[in-house]
């Protein structure tokens, strides 16, 4: 066989499909901006409830923020949070339904601003939630205004001048908090600019699942992202961005892989 | 040894052209079209074909999920 | 004559609040009043007449926010949208009873819940009947122009200090976001604290003075029977605001038999639907009210003399309809009350409200 003369159909034919969009990935049209990191994630957590085999006792609970409507892409029951309340929205779903897989997926001004105090109770109490943060240091769908993870001296629609830290505080690093938290199993940070950090985001969130399913307590996956709206600067440009300025302040890696906290260290005896 | 072939397939109506493929390819296979799709991205295309490896890294990092990868072993 | 300048609705709030020499503004992203914030940011009045621009952490936050500084005696205020607007009605029902004057604006959006983006009047309730706890009313103010989102704010101040209470900018999205003239009102600076303390001195937290008693800031009351006289003395103050407070806008009401009433943006619609009618030989007029709270009893009870019926019409499943038919009732003259509205972010049309006035208040369906 001359391996030149090879047409496409050929290797379609004859070859193994590698790849291809997973099944629990609705055939809507994503309104993301081009390039915007949610759609990757959103692939990724379809192709893990598909392989996990988790479908028919998924709840996912949705934001408010670009990702309100994650519900029309995922192919799983969902319940739409007012804004920052998803970790308490999937509290109430979980306890009275212990018997299944629920995960809150948020923002960064949806879980660092108006949900700090859901999603620290929600991990305080080691509810048996997974929680997908998606980081990109600003507001997207409200037109790019300042977020809590907003880094000092960008420029933002509400800090036009660049973030200013009389003004309006330091960057908040939300994941360190609650790696402290004792109801937390699994902490991480991740991103998904390169093919090789997709999959290394696949297979943290793929654990964080699978450490909810059994019952281990929290596990909050943090992906480092990209808004290339926000940021004003096209895709490529703002995954550039992203590893010069984010990275330093927002280190990928796993910040708790362990346990929840022993409860004896918390008696009254010592 | 056992040369691998790879193709790929582009829903070339929901490619947004952000872009992020290109990069990612190693084999530098991939490229914007000058042409435009009918949303009025200029689509992902495969420039190179014949150098494709099938790595998948390019379905990988899209967002929208456009890529289908294919493998073959000669 | 002011600066005249073409700017959209919710700039031209931010723009007033630093001419009227507004202390502070805390507030949220959300759509569709974003830019009152944007826009502050970007003039940074901070480092011109030290007026504080402060994106609080959710509009619980921001509320409080204005309980703390408003507590002061500071000229303090903040704006969001229906959402948010409910998540602040514990803050404000806060205020109300510690009687803390301070400005509140509202740009309207679809609901109920997270509801749509477009422009709605469906918190009308919620402005005039409460939305928090407790026997308590806001003055509330409907701007139907750019040049009233601007006028409204200096004009709520002056209101929330007259009587010590919150004051709502009722506004809804396409005020928000259409850009029209305004005429900019001059720079009006800031009080210091010796004149704050002068004239507030009775009741501001500001660090008890020599010369007067410490001031505590608080809604709580345990004692029932005090607990009634604080109530007995808010009413008295809405009782004043009945009286002394409506504003209301009359459009060729002297020779019209049917009112159409309307604010906000459904008032602008109701003018062309007026022009619309009377065109077909129907004598319609529209009356628009300006405040909703006091709402504008007196000038009903007037027309209820010699006009044939009213229809509302509203962004919302018929909420202002009731206080129209309470004033009706009031005048002691039975006249028809009907409505007309959109709900879900849709803006009616004006041909829509000509025929439904044909079809339920002149052919009585």
């Amino acid at each position: 066989m001359d391996t030149n003369k090879l047409t496409q159909q050929d290797i379609i034919r004859q070859g193994e499909q590698v790849y291809k969009k997973p099944e629990l990935l609705l055939n809507n049209t994503m309104h993301y901006c081009p390039g915007c990191s949610h759609g990757v994630v959103h692939r990724l957590i379809a192709e893990i409830i598909g392989e996990l085999g988790i479908q028919e006792k998924t709840i996912g609970v949705s934001p408010v923020g670009c990702s309100v409507f994650a519900y029309k892409y995922i192919d799983i029951d969902w319940q739409e949070a007012a804004h920052g309340r998803a970790p308490a929205v999937a509290t109430g779903i979980s306890r009275v339904n212990p018997d299944k897989f629920v995960f809150t997926y948020q923002g960064d001004g949806d879980l660092a601003s108006i949900g700090a105090a859901e999603i620290m109770h929600a991990c305080n109490r080691g509810e048996n939630i997974a929680v997908i943060f998606i980081n990109n240091a600003i507001y997207g769908m409200t037109g790019g205004q300042m977020a809590p993870t907003t880094l000092l001296g960008q420029v933002t629609a509400t800090t036009p001048k660049g973030r200013n830290v009389e003004r309006n505080g330091y960057p908040l690093k939300i994941t360190e908090l609650i790696a402290q938290l004792p109801g937390t199993s699994y902490v991480t940070r991740q991103s998904v600019e390169t093919a090789m950090a997709v999959r290394k985001c696949k297979t943290a969130i793929k654990k964080a699942f699978k450490n909810v399913l059994a019952k281990k307590g929290t596990s909050f996956v943090e992906v480092v992202s990209t808004c290339n709206s926000g940021w004003k600067m096209n895709p490529v440009k703002a995954n550039k961005w992203m590893e010069e300025n984010m990275f330093p302040f927002y280190p990928v890696g796993d910040l708790k892989d362990g346990e929840k906290a022993d409860p004896s260290l918390y008696s009254k005896k010592n | 040894m056992a040369k691998i072939k790879g193709t790929v397939v582009i829903d070339t109506e929901e490619c947004k052209g952000c872009g992020l493929c290109i990069g990612a390819c190693p084999q530098n296979v991939l490229k914007l079209n000058n042409d435009v799709n009918g949303k009025g991205y200029h689509f992902s295309f495969m420039k190179e074909p014949d150098k494709c490896i099938g790595c998948s890294n390019c379905a990988t990092v899209c967002p929208d999920a456009c890529i289908s990868v294919y493998r073959l072993k000669i | 004559m002011g600066e005249l300048k073409l700017m959209k609705g919710n700039e031209a709030i931010a723009e007033a609040a630093i001419r009227c020499g507004c202390d502070g503004y805390f507030g949220y992203p959300i759509t569709p009043q974003s830019e009152v914030m944007e826009t502050l940011m970007v003039r940074a009045p901070w480092d011109k007449t030290g007026m504080v621009v402060l994106q609080a952490e959710s509009e619980v936050a921001a509320i409080n926010m204005l309980y703390g500084g408003g507590g002061t005696g500071k000229k303090v205020m903040t704006s969001s949208s229906s959402p948010g607007v409910s998540l602040m009605s514990e803050g404000i029902s806060y205020i109300a009873g510690a009687e803390i004057p301070c400005v509140i604006v509202n740009v309207q959006r679809g609901g109920p819940g997270l509801g749509t983006i477009q422009p709605s009047q469906a918190d009308y309730f919620q402005a005039t009947k409460g939305g928090g706890n407790g026997d308590y009313n806001l003055l509330v103010l409907a701007p139907n122009s750019v040049q009233e989102m601007h006028d409204f704010v200096g004009l709520s101040f002056d209101l929330a200090f007259k009587y010590r209470n919150p004051v709502m900018i009722l506004s809804d999205g396409a005020i928000g976001q259409m850009m029209e003239k305004v005429t900019l009102g001059d720079f009006k600076p800031r009080l210091t604290s010796e004149e704050i303390e002068n004239k507030y001195g009775s009741w501001v937290t500001t660090g008890k003075k020599k010369n007067r008693s410490r001031n505590v800031m608080t809604s709580l009351e345990l004692n029932s029977e005090q607990m009634e006289k604080n109530n007995i003395r808010f009413q008295a103050k809405y009782k004043k605001m009945e009286e002394e407070e409506v504003r209301y806008e009359e459009y060729m009401c002297d020779d019209a038999e049917y009112i159409l009433v309307a604010f906000g943006s459904c008032a602008r619609i109701c003018m062309k639907s007026i022009e619309m009618a009377r065109a077909k030989g129907i004598k319609l007029g529209l009356l628009r009210p300006i405040t909703l709270f006091p709402f504008p009893k007196k000038p009903i009870a007037e027309l209820c003399k010699r006009v044939k019926g009213f229809m509302t019409v509203e962004m919302n499943a018929g909420q202002m309809i009731e206080d129209v038919k309470l004033s009706v009732y009031e005048s002691g003259i039975f006249k028809p009350v009907k409505y007309y509205g959109r709900m879900g972010g849709i803006i009616p049309s004006p041909e829509e409200v000509v025929s439904t006035l044909e079809k339920k208040l002149i052919g009585g369906n």
